[in-house]
């Protein structure tokens, strides 16, 4: 069992679970994910780091409400526990000295980029960073990003807060700008990560993407993370999640993403209307 | 000598009709009376060669003659001397090619039905015994410390056997759950899921501790096991990595490898979906692609979620066929259809990146490969296209690279397995053992476990010596 020792909620359905977890917490790194997994029916799903605290022995996720895992998950209290929270997965995010580096964080996407962006910082980058939301409410960590950042842009694309738009329209003006940039970082949701390899495409500009297929065991055992990239299937929980977004066949992570449509849903009206007749 | 009687005694088995559409265990086991007239037909042959064909030697006459003796608690004691893990063996043990293959009524077409004698004195174990079993003994601690990796059979015999020697034992598994392939892979109407914790509760009373959840090389390297106090490791990490073809449109939605469809199904129970979280998408008709025990677990799984038509597709003859006989058999009288001599050439889909259909080829038999095997060669025109909506890629699997990735100096083999001696399990790095699939690459319970059996014999006596 796993505890959650601090929960906070950052904006609309988007919650921050700190829980203990010492033996992951000592080995994390930028980049990596958890698999969780809430109790005996639960199924097992990736999160990001976007912390740890290796003295401390824990570990930040922070998750957006999407579906029955994330809304069960949110409903539970410092103190509960989870039953399995497995980690640290992935290949850790390639940290060196690049130059300039633009990160652009769309939504919830905010909380695995900062740990990045930090470590990237403490390389000796110049940091970038790009922080956009459909509206105001959905922004958080706005002042971390800017601690670790040498310049932050905000958007929404309501215009509620920050710069009206998306995200690509500040990243194509500083590529268009006078600076070199010599890598971008992208995450957030896929759609997002596509258009922004395609807006650094025509520069040429290195642009990595953290891919997010539907995953099982995330450790290379199932293949359910199946995507392809420059034409070579990978397994994004070993090989990835961190790809070069120029080479990633979209179309394909985009349909496989929705392998599940019709039975998430079902699952997550079931679970709202288990959880609506117990308060 | 009394005249040789060549009726196997036949074991119950669930109605086809009905055991199709559920996951309950197909096979009944024997009644008492059954289990007495099988043992009695055995021969008690000095030489026993049926014992030889074992691979781990089971003293297969003398456990039949406790059964035949009434003495149910000798034929437990006989069993357990070589084997630990006997309701697992005698369900899952291909016989037909070991113990039952050499035993002298092998060559009448009727040897003794030692794997189903085996299942019954371990049920029997089971319901009986728990409560008479006298604690054995604690062993003496030794104050040496062992780290197995993985709870598959493998690293299950490996934690017990150290720990019976009074070894301090940490078990690491990656999933949720212990028990490796016999959890996530073998399906409950094949397995039940209740012998198999059984046993992870007997490794557990003898004092091994089970760290689950710990996927060694990510969260924890081997030198850093090793650095931590550890005396010596052992690695039953199996051969889990599933393997694709490498043909057009094997990424469409609706194709599953075998270990993603076996998983969601067996261990995150999306069979009981939605009272389960995990989902599976069941087609109408669903083509398995292999000849082995997995393809078979796959098509008897999504014919009891629901298929209407559940097709093997295999690109060699019956005979070149992997799987267990008597699991092929079970799989046609529930109603699998086999396509022999049939290999896909890639995959069709629709607008929505869903599979709709494989274009194959027939195939036919060349000479015979390194397997010993015909090869199966391409019927140059051959092509056709049977219509699906769901795959199994039943293709055998690898050793996963995660402990070789983060451990340069254990070495590697083609395809992965890790290097290790055939008899001690030793491999090239300084206090590692390995045994069974991450060793041989896909193989059997009964070698996983003979394997670490060895091994833990190895280990000991290194042990002993520091
Ligand atoms: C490596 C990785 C890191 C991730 N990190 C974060 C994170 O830090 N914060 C965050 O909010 N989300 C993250 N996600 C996405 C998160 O895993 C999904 O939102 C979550 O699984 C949804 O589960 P659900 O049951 O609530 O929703 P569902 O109703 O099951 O699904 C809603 C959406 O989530 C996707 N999804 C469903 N199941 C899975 C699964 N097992 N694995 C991946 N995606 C799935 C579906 O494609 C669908 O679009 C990450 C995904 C990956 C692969
Ligand atoms: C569907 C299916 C049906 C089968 N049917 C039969 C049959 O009828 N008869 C038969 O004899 N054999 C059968 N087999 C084969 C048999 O199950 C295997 O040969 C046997 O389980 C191998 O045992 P093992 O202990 O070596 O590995 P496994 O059983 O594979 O166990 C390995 C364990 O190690 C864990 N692990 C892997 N990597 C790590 C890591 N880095 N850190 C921590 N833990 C890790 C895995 O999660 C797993 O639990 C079947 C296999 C499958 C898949
Ligand atoms: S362990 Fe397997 S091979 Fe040995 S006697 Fe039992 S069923 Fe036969
Ligand atoms: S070979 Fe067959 S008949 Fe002879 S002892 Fe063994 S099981 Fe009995
Ligand atoms: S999630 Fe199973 S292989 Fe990646």
């Amino acid at each position: 069992m796993f505890r959650i020792i601090y929960r906070e909620t950052l904006a609309a359905k988007i919650h921050l679970f700190k829980m203990e977890a010492p033996a992951i917490a000592k080995k994390a790194q930028a980049g990596q994910f958890v698999v969780v997994r809430i109790d005996d029916r639960g199924e097992r799903i990736p999160l990001t780091l976007a912390n740890w605290d290796g003295k401390e022995g824990s570990v930040t996720l922070v998750f957006m409400e999407v579906g029955a895992t994330t809304f069960r998950l949110a409903l539970l209290k410092a103190g509960d526990s989870v039953a399995d929270l497995v980690g640290p997965l992935g290949v850790p995010t390639h940290i060196e000295k690049f130059g300039t580096v633009v990160c652009v964080a769309g939504g919830v996407g905010a909380a695995p980029i900062a740990p990045i962006a930090r470590a990237l910082k403490e390389k000796g980058n110049k940091i970038i960073s790009i922080l956009g939301a459909r509206s105001k409410n959905l922004l958080f960590w706005e002042d971390k990003l800017r601690s670790v950042s040498h310049r932050l842009i905000v958007t929404t694309d309501d215009g509620t807060y920050g710069r009206k738009g998306v995200v690509t329209e500040p990243l194509k003006e500083l590529l268009e700008g006078k600076e070199k940039i010599d890598r971008v970082i992208a995450i957030g949701p896929s759609i997002m990560m596509k258009f922004c390899a395609l807006t650094t495409r025509p520069f040429g500009v290195k642009t990595i993407v953290s891919l997010n297929p539907i995953m099982v065991d995330g450790t290379g055992m199932c293949g359910c993370c199946r995507v392809s990239v420059g034409g070579v299937t990978k397994f994004a929980c070993v090989d990835g999640p961190d790809f070069d977004g120029h080479q990633v066949d979209w179309d394909l992570l985009f349909a496989r993403q929705r392998t599940y449509l019709n039975e998430e849903k079902r699952s997550f009206e079931q679970w709202q209307a288990q959880v609506g007749k117990r308060c | 000598m009394a005249k040789v009687n060549l009726n196997r005694e036949p074991m119950a088995k669930q109605d086809p009709k009905i055991r199709g559409r559920n996951f309950n265990e197909v096979a009944l086991g024997y009644s008492a009376e059954q289990a007495k007239a099988e043992a009695s037909r055995c021969l008690q042959c000095p030489k026993h060669p049926c014992t030889d064909g074992c691979p781990v030697e089971i003293n297969i006459p003398g456990f039949i003659k406790a059964i035949l003796d009434d003495n149910m608690p000798e034929a437990v004691r006989i069993l357990k001397d070589k084997n630990s893990l006997p309701g697992i063996c005698g369900r899952v043990c291909p016989q037909e090619t070991q113990c039952e293959q050499a035993c002298s009524l092998a060559k009448k077409g009727a040897p003794i039905a030692i794997g189903r004698l085996e299942r019954y004195v371990a049920d029997w174990e089971r319901t009986n015994m728990g409560a008479l079993n006298p604690k054995a003994m604690p062993p003496k601690p030794t104050g040496k410390r062992v780290a197995v990796v993985g709870s598959g059979p493998a690293g299950l015999v490996a934690s017990a056997d150290l720990a019976k020697l009074g070894h301090s034992v940490t078990l690491f598994e990656a999933l949720h759950v212990a028990g490796g392939v016999l959890m996530y892979g073998i399906p409950e109407f094949r397995l039940p899921k209740e012998i198999v914790q059984t046993e992870v509760a007997y490794v557990t009373s003898l004092g091994v501790k089970i760290e689950l959840d710990s996927v060694v090389g990510k969260v924890v390297t081997l030198d850093e096991l090793l650095k931590s106090g550890y005396h010596a490791i052992f690695l039953g990490t199996g051969a889990g990595a599933p393997m694709f073809m490498d043909i057009p449109g094997e990424n469409l939605n609706g194709i599953y490898s075998a270990n993603e469809f076996l998983t969601r199904v067996n261990l995150m129970k999306a069979y009981k979906f939605p009272e389960y979280d995990t989902p599976v998408v069941v087609g109408r008709r669903v083509a398995v692609i292999g000849g082995g025990n997995v393809a078979m677990d796959s098509a008897r799984c999504a014919l009891r979620l629901g298929a209407d038509e559940v097709y093997i597709i295999y690109r060699r003859s019956e005979a070149e066929m992997p799987a267990r006989r008597e699991e092929v058999e079970n799989a046609r009288e529930e109603g699998i259809q086999f396509k022999l001599l049939t290999n896909p050439k890639r995959y069709i889909g629709n607008e929505s990146g869903w599979v709709t259909g494989i274009e194959c080829y027939e195939m036919e038999l060349g000479e015979p490969d390194e397997s010993g095997r015909r090869r199966p060669i391409v019927k140059q025109g051959s092509e056709f296209i049977l219509e699906v909506d769901m795959v199994v890629a039943a293709l055998g699997t690898r050793p996963n690279p995660l402990i070789a990735q983060t451990t340069p100096d254990l070495k590697t083999a083609r395809h992965g397995t890790v290097i290790a001696d055939e008899i001690t399990g030793k491999t090239m790095k300084d206090k590692v053992w390995a045994g069974g699939d991450i060793v041989t690459g896909a193989a059997t319970v009964i070698s996983a476990m003979g394997a670490a059996r060895r091994a833990a014999r190895d280990i000991d006596e290194y042990l002993k010596g520091i």
